[in-house]
């Protein structure tokens, strides 16, 4: 029988699991109520509307959520900079031959169901770190059109350095609909996150799933000399 | 024409009106442009002194409404010196002049006047085909834009024609409607949009300018920040239901007979920038709105290709009509799911004969 020997990394550190979680948060936050305003439940009530601010309160919470949201995100580029190797910058950018092939074999193995080759990255593999930044970009396009729609209705600061993307884009009406737009890839990108983290942890075996909780992440030893 | 440039008081006077009726015109005037009380002075003074400014009014791609909705604003004089005594140099509309002597009074106003009067342009200007589609005494409006705009002192684009294309603009958009301040570079332009513009609106930014001979404060898309700052829907009397969730479901429904928020039935209030809740129509007697209608945005860019209008969000550029991106979006993500789900079987079939064999594996370990 082979053995096969495992080495323990630590990976994500603490303000990576805090990023993450928050983040989860949020977006699950952001998304329901994002789509709750978006098309509001149909209430028949015969009361005054003096009497009640659902309708407000789920506004609010989704404002108050994207606040979070975005600097939730600024501390993760700070820590960009600031965090171990796992969780600089660099490793979102993809520019390296080598990670292409990686993404090759990592969509072999996705969709193709390849069998599984321990792959060289520990921490993101190359697909990921390429989905991850695209979703960086989707954060900060969110994070845009939300809070230059919230400009007009905000004397604070950080709304107001948004506005300008409202001219740019020809309106609220526009702005509305791309970010309502957006949100769904938020949804999509949850659905396939979850799954694809179960999958990877299901057949690769290297504990990717709880990775999120204690960080620690199991490669196989003659893998782990990089 | 006359010779002399009289003030706006001189004017007044002229026709009738007392010193009353002026100051009583001067307050009100102050109080749509949004004066402080000590301010009013300041109006009263430049109406007093300062000699009437020369206007030219241009009518291009439009329907008119703009000019209709100017004179109807709720304080006759507005309409009776704005428009019946300033912009006597050139309006097409309302002009007594016709033919060889109109041409001649905007041409002898733009000579004279070079650099000092004021441009007002209802409607767009079309591009396509050399701007064929709109001429004026043989000319093209493009021509005559360029020409006019050259010794204007401010530009103001009457309407959502001039300002952002209105429905001359929408999709195909086969004229090439352009607003006027995609051609015009280097002037001050204010935009009034709307289709058409609430009366008290076009008359306070006119008086905005006559009385402090500056250009108002404008917002990002070049609009009086003074009209235009707010949405309909932050102004709206029916706010409050918006804000409890109480939304009318369709036209027909007990919710609408009890008067809440338009919002799922289309209403464009919430993206929209306007004073419609605020100063209302028709002297202030309603707006779509308290009528028991959405807004349908026609102060806002591209209103007429964010349609269907009794609809919240957009039909999706590329499918049919009634597809939202929510629509699209639940589609995508069930297949989404679908593609989870067949993908999550045949990896437990793979997956099984990996743990059959370390299953056999170990099995053999043991019986040794």
């Amino acid at each position: 029988m082979e053995t096969v020997s495992i080495r323990r990394y630590y990976v994500w550190q603490l303000p990576v699991r805090v990023y993450h979680w928050v983040n989860a948060v949020c977006v699950t936050v952001l998304c329901v109520t994002g789509y709750l305003i978006g098309s509001p439940l149909a209430l028949q009530s015969s009361s005054e509307a003096s009497f009640g601010y659902w309708f407000g309160t789920v506004r609010f919470v989704h404002f108050v959520t994207a606040f979070v949201f975005f600097f939730n995100f600024v501390g993760r580029i700070y820590w960009g900079f600031a965090g171990n190797s796992y969780a600089r910058w660099n490793n979102f950018l993809v520019f390296r031959k080598s990670q292409w092939r990686e993404i090759i074999e990592v969509l072999k193995v996705d969709i193709l169901q390849a069998k599984a080759q321990p792959l060289e990255s520990i921490g993101h593999n190359a697909l990921a770190s390429l989905t991850y930044f695209l979703t960086f970009i989707a954060f900060l396009f969110q994070c845009m059109t939300g809070f230059g729609m919230y400009a007009a209705m905000s004397d604070s600061w950080l709304p107001q350095l948004f506005a300008w993307i409202v001219p740019v884009m020809g309106g609220d009406f526009a702005v509305r609909q791309w970010h309502h737009m957006a949100m769904w890839f938020f949804i999509i990108f949850s659905f396939i996150h979850v799954y694809l983290v179960f999958y990877h942890d299901y057949v690769e075996g290297r504990g990717v799933l709880s990775s999120m909780v204690g960080g620690w992440k199991f490669i196989e030893k003659e893998k782990g000399k990089n | 024409m006359e010779e002399k440039m009289l003030t706006v008081y001189e004017q007044m006077q002229s026709r009738g009106y007392s010193r009353r009726d002026f100051l009583r015109f001067c307050s009100w005037m102050g109080a749509l442009i949004g004066v402080e009380a000590t301010g009013l002075a300041r109006v009263v003074h430049a109406l007093e002194t300062k000699p009437r400014v020369p206007v030219v009014w241009f009518h291009f791609q439009e329907c008119t409404c703009c000019s209709e909705s100017f004179i109807r604003s709720s304080h006759p004089i507005v309409a009776d010196i704005l428009l019946d005594k300033i912009s006597l140099d050139y309006t097409e509309t309302l002009q007594a002049a016709a033919g060889k002597q109109a041409e001649e009074a905007l041409h002898a106003t733009m000579k004279k006047y070079k650099g000092e009067y004021l441009m007002l342009c209802e409607g767009s200007v079309p591009t396509e085909a050399d701007g064929v589609y709109c001429c004026i005494a043989g000319r093209t409006a493009l021509d005559i834009v360029k020409e006019a705009a050259e010794g204007a002192k401010a530009i103001v684009a009457w309407g959502s024609c001039a300002s952002n294309g209105c429905i001359q603009g929408a999709k195909p958009n086969p004229t090439g409607a352009t607003p006027i301040h995609k051609i015009v570079t280097g002037k001050p332009i204010i935009n009034v949009p709307g289709c058409p513009p609430i009366g008290e609106v076009m008359a306070g930014t006119i008086v905005h300018l006559l009385a402090f001979d500056r250009i108002p404060q404008l917002d990002g898309l070049g609009r009086p920040k003074a009209f235009y700052s707010r949405r309909v829907h932050d102004t709206c009397y029916r706010r409050p239901n918006y804000d409890a969730g109480l939304f009318v479901e369709s036209f027909d429904d007990e919710n609408a007979k009890r008067g809440y928020c338009l919002y799922k039935v289309g209403c464009r209030g919430p993206v929209t920038y306007n004073a419609c809740g605020v100063m209302r129509w028709n002297n202030g007697v309603s707006y779509p709105i308290q009528s028991g209608h959405g807004c349908i945005g026609c102060s806002e860019a591209n209103f007429w290709d964010n349609g269907p209008f009794y609809q919240h969000l957009a039909s999706f550029p590329g499918f049919g009509i009634e597809t939202t991106a929510d629509k699209i979006g639940v589609a995508v993500g069930a297949a989404t799911l679908a593609g989870m789900a067949a993908h999550a079987i045949s990896t437990n079939i793979r997956k099984r004969h990996e743990i059959k064999k370390d299953q056999n594996e170990q099995d053999k370990k043991g019986g040794a």
